[in-house]
């Protein structure tokens, strides 16, 4: 309880630290603000412009000029936001050195800062994306409220399972560098790209095990289709994220004495 | 509010061998330890009250740092405690949490709001980090065309913008112009007065001496010696003379104040004593009198160089004045053991009323780092009175002439 009432009385710090990583990408920039809008709208643009229209990419089973770029997008646009989350929180810590060093404060807010900036940057994103489906008339309707609770058991699995990572990271930095190759085989492991469809039967069974799967199928169920999620399948998933998140905060207290002698 | 109580304090860090080791002791269940631990800082005890003012010194690697570091909280003491009460304001690192980018006034919010404070408290005291700063339109700038020193006032201005319980200073003074260091120095002064306590590092002996009520001396990880800040100091500074053969003795003179003498005893001071222009020896001058100052010599072992330093401190233990037969051009060659000198050193009493300590020193160069046959501190004291000139101030007789013209 502790934890939350320093953090608690560090908000302002927290607030402004998200709002200054903000405002430091674009400072010294002519349009300042409106590179946050111009790169994700450009990556839209690439993927439904490129796969709808040039390659005429289909997905199976489903009918519509946008239908794998929506499938496509639904799952690049949330795993950007796992992946980002998780690449900071792996080095939360590390860089971050000079002010756990030398200054005494809640150190629980620089991956709470990373969280929040991170989702700050999605929500432009999603924001962009959903304007797509609406103009071109694929909005799938009330099912996208059932992205916020999805959306949060992603978050919390990224931030329990990067944190995890960003101590052990402080003690042996091939975490970091082992997470930056695994990542990779990673993504490529989650039907983000192709339909699990596709898959052999033994690959599909493989994937089963990959904790995202069920969180992409949700994502793209609603986007793609306007189906409501499968609450069973996520339900594990959510309760992995929670323990995990529990147990990195255990671990962060257990090292944080050492992390700072071993900064 | 304002205490410090530290008991049984020590920090170790872990040595291993390698990092396969570290890992064999995070995975192996149950397994040994696998690494050794290396002490910084052992067995540190002190409780300081509130309002007093303590100044911690020791040579690089003393565990200073690492002490203050405990103190703040930032690291973990591998043994013992620390309790602080109240607010404490650290300026260990000034400048922490500054980004290029922005402005002095959006640093300050975001540096004020690492040390706790709110964001409308810093709202209501920029004012008056803006007028100690006296950097001008500068706060309204990006900190990256600032100099290193209006950083560093910046810095300053917002650890400082409101008075803490606690107050603890590492060396950070040092930085910055005169002007500025004189404001900064003058605005702790007014803290302590208020009631702040003070936690000193520093080398600089008058910060320590003007300001401090006590000092602790570490050496090696460990309390060498607490007590007055004079005394420790002057110890200080024969622990720094050498550090093999020195012997390093204090003993308390007939007045109450501590002696203390170091060195390596190659030669030796056998007699000090300061004598007036007829020939009489003196514990009581006049400003402005003529002085002699007579120090008997000892040699015991055939040493290549002697040189007689010596200094006049005043009350406070500042130097008034001091030099060395180096520096004079008369370093005595090749000295054989058991000669003996007198040397006789003549000067006027130029100094203001108050009483003065000699400290002598016996080297072979011209400075005591090399080799130091001899240290004495208090080897005399003297009373400055005066009598015949007119009423002034300070430690420095300098009589003007004035003239005065109406016009």
């Amino acid at each position: 309880m502790d934890v939350v009432s320093s953090l608690w009385r560090f908000r302002g710090f927290i607030l402004s630290s998200v709002k200054r990583e903000i405002q430091a990408r674009y400072r010294n920039s002519l349009f300042g603000f409106a590179w946050m809008v111009i790169q994700p709208l450009a990556m839209i643009v690439v993927y439904t412009v490129i796969f709808a229209q040039l390659m005429r990419s289909r997905l199976p089973g489903v009918d519509g000029t946008f239908a794998y770029s929506i499938y496509l997008c639904a799952g690049i646009l949330t795993w950007g936001l796992f992946s980002e989350i998780m690449h900071r929180m792996v080095v939360v810590f590390v860089d971050n050195a000079n002010l756990i060093k030398k200054l005494n404060f809640p150190r629980l807010c620089l991956p709470l800062i990373v969280v929040l900036s991170a989702g700050f940057n999605f929500a432009i994103i999603l924001g962009l994306f959903f304007a797509f489906l609406v103009i071109s008339g694929n909005f799938p309707g009330w099912a996208v409220l059932a992205l916020v609770p999805l959306l949060l058991v992603q978050v919390l699995f990224a931030a329990g399972l990067g944190g995890m990572l960003g101590v052990f990271n402080v003690f042996f930095r091939d975490v970091g560098q082992m997470f930056g190759v695994l990542i990779q085989f990673w993504f490529w492991f989650t039907p983000i790209v192709y339909p699990i469809s596709v898959l052999p039967e033994w690959a599909a069974a493989l994937m089963q095990l990959n904790p995202l799967l069920p969180l992409m199928e949700a994502y793209q169920g609603i986007l793609v289709l306007g189906r409501w999620p499968d609450w069973g399948r996520v339900a594990p998933i959510a309760a992995i994220a929670v323990l995990l998140c529990m147990y990195s905060v255990l671990l962060f207290r257990k090292h944080a004495g050492d992390m700072v002698d071993e900064l | 509010m304002g205490t410090i109580k530290v008991s049984g304090l020590g920090k170790a860090y872990r040595h291993y061998g390698s990092r396969w080791q570290r890992l064999a002791e995070w995975v192996v269940p149950f397994s040994r330890t696998r690494h050794t631990l290396k002490w910084v800082l052992q067995d540190i005890s002190f409780t300081l009250e509130p309002g007093h003012a303590v100044g911690i010194i020791g040579i690089n690697g003393a565990g200073k740092s690492t002490l203050l570091k405990l103190i703040t909280g930032t690291t973990q003491p591998t043994t013992g405690s620390v309790s602080v009460s109240g607010r404490v304001a650290a300026l260990l690192e000034l400048g922490m949490g500054f980004h290029p980018d922005f402005t002095g006034r959006q640093n300050a919010y975001m540096a004020g709001q690492l040390i706790g404070l709110r964001a409308d408290e810093i709202g209501a005291l920029m004012p008056a980090i803006e007028a100690f700063a006296e950097i001008g339109d500068y706060l309204d700038m990006p900190l990256r065309v600032y100099s290193s020193g209006m950083q560093m006032r910046l810095a300053f201005s917002i650890a400082t913008c409101k008075r803490p319980d606690v107050l603890i200073v590492d060396e950070a003074l040092s930085v910055g112009d005169a002007y500025f260091q004189h404001k900064s120095f003058d605005r702790i002064r007014q803290f302590r007065e208020q009631g702040t306590t003070l936690l000193i590092v520093s080398h600089d002996k008058a910060a320590i001496q003007s300001i401090c009520d006590r000092a602790i001396l570490l050496n090696g990880g460990r309390v060498a010696l607490e007590g007055d800040p004079e005394a420790v100091m002057d110890y200080y500074n024969a622990l720094l003379a050498d550090s093999e053969h020195a012997q390093v003795t204090q003993q308390q003179t007939a007045d109450g104040r501590i002696q203390t003498i170091s060195g390596t005893g190659e030669a030796g001071v056998e007699e000090v004593g300061l004598y007036n222009a007829e020939g009489e020896r003196v514990e009581v001058v006049r400003v402005g009198e003529m002085l002699e100052l007579r120090v008997k010599v000892a040699v015991h072992k055939s040493i290549p160089s002697l040189v007689l330093g010596y200094g006049i401190k005043d009350r406070l233990g500042q130097v008034m004045y001091g030099t060395n037969t180096w520096h004079t051009g008369q370093a005595i060659a090749n000295p054989a053991a058991g000669e003996r000198y007198v040397f006789a050193l003549r000067f006027p009493a130029n100094f203001g009323v108050g009483s003065y300590s000699i400290q002598t020193a016996l080297v072979d160069r011209d400075t005591h780092l090399s080799s130091n046959y001899e240290w004495r501190d208090l080897a005399a004291v003297f009373n400055v009175i005066n009598v015949d000139h007119c009423v002034f101030a300070g430690c420095l007789w300098n009589e003007p002439t004035i003239s005065i013209e109406k016009q």
